[in-house]
């Protein structure tokens, strides 16, 4: 399903992004690459404009300047067909955002029948798949109220999946979970990196980030202001304004 | 005196006057003469089944008809006022206000009689066009604000989920947000329906014939042929029959959604 990114065009290139939200500008110049089957992680303090960084990759926010392209395809282009650009980028919101009308498996075989146009005997078989996945198959008849936090989460990744995208984007996935609630999503997370999926996932999580990110990103005010291993920025960080933000959340 | 006391002596007095003013209508009501002016066995049993098969049935047509068209304005509407584009906006807040602002009596003589006039033309299907048109062109007005506070109350998220899935907006508003906004507005839309069966009174400034009049002017018109109260009071209870259990589910359905939340 990733085959035709290999060797080709980066799976997300981004050059000198900006975005304002009226006079506030929340990203000021941002160049940023993710490669095939990396998993980058954003940290920074809130407000940063992480959020809004990954927001732009989808196309949930437009950016003021700069450019955007997905394996290639330049999504600031008025003319490109966002909507199809999407369906290759799966994305996991902090509130996970779950059908609360639908059950799971209609959450899940939704958009398969609606946009990818699979029939219902497809579109089921690939849902009960990606539950199993995300160990939940004995949810599939229930309504999203009626699951925990972390399950809900679960099966939103479930939802992303049954897209068969190249790329997640997870904002800020755990954060509005209760503690213990947290594990089970952050596994479900490191199987799919395991797997080789493509990922960027701005957390809070720095165990997750120190474990799994092939390279961390710290933004503040705008801007990237270090990236590197994790080692490197989370352990050994250069700047000032990175040490000071570890040691703010009790890393370093 | 204590403050127990003193409160006591005001609801007993409370209550007195309640017996005093029960008291007096028993004693110096006209019985007999009320009796026969408002509930005549004989008046009454001779409206049936005409009352329901033809009057009560039209006023549900009429209602129905004027419901759904106010529907599909309002939804149009609804969607236009929360465009981006400023024209479609505006023109949505114009229909909007216009309509709320103006008596529906006034927008029924507008369709049936100024139209005809301006255009030499008319609506076609008498009572039942015009009636229905008017009232829907109303009731589209109203129904458009339940219809957009619905869409609003829809958390961002959902469609934001659903675009991020690779949905159109309007594939998103169609399967994701539109029926959680319709179960939102449930409540209110029955709300409106109960005006409309209420509004459907007004037809009789359209003229109507034997088969097309609704309770009210069904009502009236014996009224004046018997010269006696009881036909009105028969289609008060008829339109009670349909109001009562539509603003009796509401008052259910508000109450599980509240809970539900």
């Amino acid at each position: 399903m990733m085959d035709h990114s290999v060797g080709g065009a980066p799976p997300i290139q981004i050059r000198d992004l900006h975005k304002s939200f009226g006079d506030l500008e929340v990203l000021k110049g941002i160049d940023f690459d993710v490669r095939f089957g990396e998993v980058v992680v954003l940290i920074g303090p809130s407000g940063s404009g992480k959020s809004t960084l990954l927001r732009c990759v989808n196309g949930l926010e437009e950016p003021t300047a700069g450019t955007i392209h997905i394996e290639g395809i330049d999504i600031t282009d008025p003319e490109t067909d966002v909507d199809a650009v999407r369906t290759r980028i799966g994305m996991v919101f902090q509130q996970f955002n779950l059908f609360p009308h639908l059950t799971v498996l209609r959450n899940l075989t939704i958009a398969q029948r609606k946009v990818l146009g699979r029939d219902v005997k497809e579109a089921q078989r690939v849902a009960k798949e990606m539950l199993e996945r995300v160990g939940l198959s004995d949810k599939i008849e229930e309504h999203p109220s009626r699951l925990s936090g972390g399950q809900q989460q679960r099966v939103a990744i479930a939802r992303a999946l049954c897209m068969n995208p190249d790329m997640m984007l997870f904002d800020e996935p755990t954060s509005a979970l209760d503690p213990e609630l947290i594990g089970e999503v952050l596994d479900v997370m490191r199987e799919l990196a395991s797997e080789g999926m493509t990922m960027v996932v701005v957390t809070h999580e720095m165990g997750f980030a120190q474990h799994v990110a092939d390279r961390v990103i710290f933004m503040d005010a705008g801007v990237i202001v270090e990236e590197g291993s994790p080692s490197q920025v989370l352990v050994n960080p250069v700047h000032n304004r990175t040490q000071r933000f570890l040691r703010a959340i009790d890393v370093v | 005196m204590k403050r127990t006391t003193r409160k006591k002596l005001i609801r007993f007095s409370m209550y007195g006057v309640l017996v005093a003013v029960f008291g007096a209508v028993v004693v110096f009501a006209d019985w007999g003469k009320l009796g026969s002016a408002f509930f005549n066995v004989q008046i009454a049993a001779d409206m049936f089944p005409k009352v329901l098969t033809i009057a009560a049935r039209n006023t549900a047509v009429y209602t129905l008809l004027a419901f759904a068209l106010g529907l599909v304005l309002a939804l149009v509407l609804a969607l236009m006022k929360m465009s981006t584009i400023g024209p479609y906006r505006w023109m949505a807040i114009a229909y909007i206000e216009l309509f709320r602002g103006l008596p529906a009596l006034v927008t029924l003589i507008f369709v049936g009689y100024a139209l005809p006039i301006a255009l030499g033309w008319q609506i076609p299907g008498g009572t039942l066009g015009q009636g229905s048109i008017g009232l829907g062109i109303v009731a589209g007005a109203y129904m458009a604000e339940t219809i957009r506070a619905g869409v609003e109350a829809v958390p961002r998220g959902q469609m934001e989920a659903a675009r991020s899935l690779g949905m159109s907006w309007a594939k998103a508003m169609t399967y994701i947000v539109l029926p959680q906004a319709f179960r939102i507005i449930i409540p209110p839309l029955t709300n409106e329906l109960v005006l409309l069966i209420k509004d459907t009174s007004l037809f009789f400034v359209l003229g109507t014939t034997p088969v097309s009049k609704e309770l009210t002017k069904f009502g009236r018109d014996l009224m004046g042929q018997r010269f006696n109260g009881t036909p009105l009071v028969v289609i008060a209870l008829v339109y009670l029959a349909i109001t009562l259990p539509l603003t009796y589910t509401v008052a259910r359905l508000e109450k599980k959604t509240a809970a539900a939340r």
